[in-house]
């Protein structure tokens, strides 16, 4: 028997959802900041009519809802999915106000894609965007990237049950300490010393490269945050090509690959047991689905010849193959060239890429390593099982941090939640093609929008229909939540109306 | 009767002649006629090595690179990069950006689908550049609606905001 939620419940949820709301309002300081810095009118009153409005939400929401109980599992889903269907539509609102997106429609796809780190893009004329909506754009990709509660955790969220259900339900269900708040604050801490060397890196890349000294810095800022958070934003309509510089593209690809670690792994890294890089099933794993799908893709690209030169297609191929393994999206060619010029196998190449993702407890989105590789270890113990005499008992162990027992309900999790991507890949591809776009075009968008990417081959643009802008918010919603909070929310609603008192 | 007969082949030739050196100028002059960066990216393959015209707002930074420097173009479709000699933007005065609107020039140079000095970029190589519209700065002017906006929901937030401290007490 189905439950109608209680008051009760929904005060709890409004209490902490306006914590949430007031934490992401107070970012917007930020922008602010910047756009006084330019000198820019106009954009830090867009700033500020979106501060005040999340303020007002916020403050409304925790004084009516107010409540010192503690979140339970249910109650924790349900706050993180409405923070963040929240989040995008409170931080639509400055990027709206600035005329660069068509409708409000187009400037909440970007919101989400920011904070999903997604990347893909409905803005228009970004290249006489101001400085505070540019930094706007890619600070959503850092809160996003971070996760939204995360904010909350670290500054906000004295209970620890409540707070380690909200974190759980951000998709991150590892703690790299004991305390969930200390793992916040510990990914805050790792996040903000690689956006220092990761600014400067780029920032003298830039330099280098004959950029303006403040253009160099604000860029390598903003990069920095889009691909360390595997977001994909940047501040030129051009992408990364808008640089023409090797060197940008070596230091964009390691950061990428920083970003898609397992923050439990900085930690290591950290403390100094580097041998874990070696050891781990997330690291070797994802080394293979690296090599695997270069490999389809440069093949795919060799017998089209769509580089004169082996050293050009490793290039262009390896750099958007990472780019899109990782989830970030960066690009240094044109969207309409992926279809016109790679070819299908090159796309197919990319399109598993994409799928895969980086490591859990990481800023990328797509099925993730640990998932693949538990997937591979269930198979080689099922096929060892009919190989072995019935008598023997088989055990397959896998290194993750520490050496672990492989259980079923790891492989059947791992199992579930890959089908939950599949199907949710599909889905997109099928809305894709009702809408009149091939197939493999729209594989191809309704991956990069799920797995949470931004690379795109030439469907997202402000003139695509409105139920596939719907679709790929939706898309990139659940694929960054990875399921469950979604499940609950819909769960809930469904309770709400159908449930009994 | 023959030299009638010479006189109309004669004449019969030299029209072909002019039609096929008219037919020759007017499909060598479709390159001279500026083309769009989606019409350019579009189909890189047929127009990969040719020479093209291409005019758009120069954007972003001018980022010079030893002798040589690059320079991006808007067209209001797409940017594309333009790799040119140092001294040949000499006179472009404003780059677009919020604050300007950048100079409109008219690029004319080799167009490589592929580049292969430039890791496989699609660019063009600039052989002359000439400036057709001067950028400016944009003055901007402050939104009153958005101002009285702003303080309307300052106002509102004030409100709340003592509301909640009086309930509190």
């Amino acid at each position: 028997m189905v439950l109608k939620p209680r008051l009760e419940d929904i005060k709890i949820i409004g209490y902490y959802l306006g914590k949430i709301i007031l934490g992401l309002g107070l970012t917007m300081l930020i922008p602010i900041i910047i756009g006084l810095a330019f000198g820019e009118i106009n954009p830090v009153l867009d700033f500020l009519i979106g501060i005040e409005i999340t303020l007002i939400f916020g403050l409304i929401l925790t004084k009516l809802c107010f409540t010192e109980k503690d979140l339970s599992w249910m109650q924790g889903m349900i706050v993180v999915s409405l923070s963040w269907l929240a989040a995008t539509i409170l931080g639509a609102i400055p990027l709206y106000l600035s005329g660069h997106w068509k409708s409000y429609l187009d400037a909440c796809f970007d919101a989400m894609s920011g904070f999903a780190t997604t990347g893909l893009t409905l803005a228009q004329n970004l290249d006489h965007i101001s400085y505070a909506h540019n930094m706007w754009r890619h600070l959503i990709m850092f809160i996003g990237g971070q996760g939204i509660v995360i904010i909350a955790l670290s500054f906000f969220v004295k209970g620890l049950s409540g707070a380690f259900r909200m974190y759980v339900g951000e998709a991150r269900d590892e703690r790299v300490l004991p305390n969930v708040i200390n793992t916040s604050r510990f990914i805050w801490l790792v996040s903000m010393v690689y956006l220092i060397l990761g600014t400067s890196a780029l920032a003298s890349v830039g330099i280098l490269n004959g950029m303006k000294p403040v253009n160099a810095f604000f860029h390598g800022a903003c990069v920095f945050m889009a691909a360390f958070d595997t977001g994909g934003f940047a501040p030129q309509s051009q992408n990364i090509l808008y640089y023409h510089s090797l060197p940008y593209e070596v230091v964009t690809i390691a950061i990428m690959i920083l970003g898609a670690i397992n923050f439990k792994l900085h930690y290591h890294l950290w403390t100094g047991n580097r041998r874990e890089i070696l050891k781990n099933i997330e690291t070797k794993t994802l080394f293979i689905t690296i090599m695997l799908t270069f490999f389809i893709t440069a093949i795919g690209l060799s017998r089209l010849g769509a580089y004169p030169k082996a050293i050009v297609l490793f290039r262009k191929g390896f750099y958007h193959l990472i780019s899109g393994h990782t989830g970030t999206g960066y690009a240094t060619i044109y969207a309409k060239q992926f279809i016109n010029e790679w070819g299908n196998l090159a796309l197919v190449g990319v399109i598993c890429a994409m799928a895969l993702g980086g490591a859990t407890c990481s800023t990328t989105g797509g099925i993730k390593m640990l998932r693949i590789g538990i997937i591979f270890k269930a198979l080689a113990q099922d096929i060892k099982r009919i190989i072995l005499p019935e008598r023997a008992i088989v055990v397959q162990k896998f290194h993750h941090i520490k050496e672990m027992f492989l259980e079923d309900k790891q492989a059947r999790s791992a199992l579930l939640i890959t089908l939950a991507y599949l199907v949710l890949y599909g889905l997109g591809a099928i809305i894709g093609m009702l809408f009149g776009y091939p197939f493999l075009n729209s594989l191809f968008e309704s991956t990069s929008a799920a797995a949470n990417v931004g690379l795109s081959c030439g469907i997202t643009s402000p003139n695509m229909p409105a139920t596939l802008k719907l679709t790929y918010i939706f898309q990139m919603w659940a694929g960054r939540l990875e399921f469950m909070s979604v499940f609950t929310l819909i769960g809930f609603f469904v309770a709400a109306i159908k449930g009994k008192r | 009767m023959i030299n009638r007969r010479l006189h109309r082949l004669k004449k019969l030739i030299a029209q072909i002649i002019i039609l096929v050196t008219g037919y020759w100028l007017l499909v060598t002059s479709g390159y001279a006629q500026s083309i769009s960066s989606t019409e350019l990216i579009n189909n890189a393959k047929e127009y990969d090595g040719k020479t093209v015209v291409y005019e758009g707002e120069v954007i972003g930074d001018i980022m010079v690179r030893g002798e040589f420097a690059w320079i991006n173009v808007n067209d209001g479709q797409n940017a594309i990069g333009i790799w040119l000699d140092k001294n040949l933007p000499a006179d472009i005065l404003y780059t677009g950006s919020y604050k300007f609107k950048g100079d409109w020039v008219e690029v004319t140079g080799v167009f490589q689908r592929a580049c292969l000095e430039h890791g496989g970029d699609l660019d063009i190589h600039a052989q002359t550049i000439r400036k057709i519209r001067q950028g400016r700065q944009i003055l901007e002017r402050l939104n009153t609606s958005k101002r009285n906006l702003g303080l309307v929901l300052l106002g509102v937030l004030c409100l709340v905001w003592i509301l909640r401290r009086l309930k509190l007490k």
